[in-house]
């Protein structure tokens, strides 16, 4: 049954789920950039880490070269959109597909196991001896909160300024001077690089990453992004808004941990659960104007009849 | 600013042709020259496919030309990209939603605009006397929006849209201010507001200004001289006395003399 564990262990996921949700925010609604490459630079992240911490090198170090190897995703999608001009899914899909293969080479294996060095969890668990979860939860709380602040900073900015101007409108961000196609590739380096860094702290987090473990994670990211938006609806400001998304990947996670640990249903099911809740998410609003419409139109049927 | 008497644009013989080789082949301008003055504030007019809009878009480097040259202030601006000569064009568009960004608050857009022609770096937005000269630019627009900074801009009509893309437009004195049609979407009273609050600040800088528009009486109104386009081509270039002494009868006189037609555009006649 429900129990403190179950919750906990969500909320340490649901914390690093948190990096991927807010760097899918950042192609997803400010630039308007549907960027599926977010599946493979997931990945991409884990076998960075994973490859350098089985290195020997330091966990924290692997963490920063996670989300720079993100970056440079993010710069190869931005090129094909706006140098070769293919479309956002298309020129997302055409990385993604790469990254296998790049990833794959990157692993040297379709899967590596980093068991028996210490991550990140590990040697703060070192320090606080509070139980790895404990641990985590710490790690995860204070780098989100370091994430959104910076962030919040950022697109601040007159650089970050010009990224959210891009995304809510191009041909008038090119009349004020941006130059448009660099803001772009500006947003999506930074969104893949978060997208790594999720990746990275998920395979110091389970010790381990696989070649498949992106797969789904953009629907992840949406559902989380979905879910800080409906609960913080009415929160006002930029900062709310981003630990909107943070909070929002959390509340998810822990839904399907307590869904996976109750046994209501198998993991195999749960990408369909997931992709059923985002789609019902997302339709909703049609939904309910056209449900709206049928009842004012039966409304005014009577009116006419009477 | 340089010699007093070299011209602001010179516009020498610029093509455009879309879709060329097709059967849809279209000279949206044909070997179009134009000189224009320092201080100018030319009124465009011409029927649907004049290429008055076109020429707009060729003058601030939305698309390549297929020939001719563009020469601002001395400057070859012709292979300049769009981002690029943004500092030297202000522009308004027709539509109210083009020029400004609606998820943005209106001192983020001013910001925006106050920055065009500087490198956008790592300092953190707006500072108090930003904030201070952005509100009294607003003041003058004369529309409250002095007391509303922090409003996402699309919660605005289109009238107070435009107003503010014109303060945006002018915030960075750029060397020419293009208007194409930007009191087309708004109704009689908005557009006449609009093209006052125009007539203010380009008076005031005394800035060097294009202006298309659909209404003929608009045309004969304002500014110091007017042209009409026809298929690509200056057909008309009307200034200074005989500008001033303008009719609407008289210009469709001079237009169906030039042209051979009788002038076809309804919205022109109509308004």
């Amino acid at each position: 049954m429900l129990s403190f564990d179950t919750l906990l262990t969500g909320a340490c996921q649901g914390l690093i789920w948190a990096f991927v949700a807010l760097g899918v925010f950042i192609s997803f609604r400010l630039l308007d950039f549907a960027d599926l490459s977010c599946e493979g630079c997931f990945t991409c992240g884990a076998a960075v880490s994973g490859v350098l911490i089985a290195g020997g090198v330091p966990p924290a170090l692997s963490v920063i070269c996670a989300f720079f190897a993100g970056c440079i995703v993010g710069i190869v999608t931005g090129l094909l959109h706006t140098k070769l001009k293919i479309p956002p899914i298309l020129a997302g899909i055409l990385t993604m597909t790469a990254l296998f293969s790049v990833n794959l080479m990157i692993m040297q294996s379709p899967n590596i196991n980093i068991g028996k060095h210490n991550t990140l969890y590990d040697q703060v668990n070192g320090l606080l001896e509070i139980g790895r979860r404990y641990s985590a939860l710490i790690i995860g709380v204070l780098l989100v909160i370091l994430v959104v602040y910076a962030l919040y900073w950022f697109l601040g900015t007159e650089l970050g300024c010009t990224v959210r101007a891009t995304g809510d409108n191009e041909k008038m961000c090119r009349a004020q001077g941006v130059n448009t196609d660099n803001a772009k590739i500006l947003g999506l380096a930074l969104s893949n690089g978060l997208v790594a860094v999720g990746g990275s702290m998920l395979c110091q987090y389970q010790s381990s990453a696989n070649s498949t473990m992106g797969v789904g994670a953009i629907v992840i990211a949406l559902a989380s992004i979905i879910i800080g938006e409906t609960i913080f609806k009415r929160a006002r400001g930029f900062v709310l808004r981003l630990f909107g998304v943070a909070i929002g990947a959390v509340i998810y996670r822990v839904i399907v941990t307590v869904i996976i640990d109750a046994n209501i249903m198998s993991p195999d099911n749960l990408k369909l659960l997931t992709a059923l809740v985002i789609t019902v998410a997302l339709g909703l609003s049609a939904i309910l104007d056209s449900a709206k419409k049928a009842i004012k139109h039966r409304g005014s049927h009577k009116k006419g009849g009477a | 600013m340089e010699e007093k008497n070299t011209p602001m644009l010179e516009i020498r013989g610029i093509t455009k042709i879309f879709h060329g080789g097709t059967i849809n082949e279209k000279r949206a301008l044909d070997n179009l020259s134009l000189t224009i003055n320092r201080g100018d504030f030319i009124t465009v007019i011409g029927g649907n496919g004049a290429g008055k809009s076109t020429l707009m878009n060729a003058l601030t480097g939305v698309f390549p030309l297929d020939e001719g040259e563009i020469i601002l202030d001395g400057k070859d601006i012709t292979f300049l990209p769009e981002h690029r000569r943004a500092r030297y064009f202000g522009r308004v568009f027709q539509d109210p939603m083009m020029g400004t960004a609606p998820n943005m608050e209106i001192a983020e857009n001013l910001s925006l605009a106050y920055r065009r022609d500087k490198r956008h770096g790592l300092r953190w937005e707006i500072s108090a006397k930003e904030r201070e000269l952005y509100a009294k630019e607003l003041a003058r627009l004369g529309l409250g929006l002095e007391e509303r900074m922090s409003s996402k801009v699309g919660l605005l009509s289109g009238g107070q849209r435009q107003a503010l893309t014109l303060l945006m437009a002018t915030l960075v004195q750029p060397k020419m201010l293009l208007l194409d049609e930007h009191t087309a979407a708004l109704d009689p009273k908005t557009a006449a507001k609009v093209l006052e609050i125009t007539e203010e600040i380009v008076a005031e800088a005394g800035l060097t200004t294009l202006m298309v528009t659909h209404n003929m009486r608009d045309a004969i109104e304002h500014g110091n001289r007017l042209i009409m386009l026809k298929d690509g081509k200056v057909i008309l270039d009307i200034a200074g006395e005989e500008k001033k002494n303008l009719t609407v009868e008289t210009l469709l006189a001079m237009f169906s003399r030039v042209s051979g037609e009788e002038f076809a555009s309804d919205r022109a006649l109509l308004s």
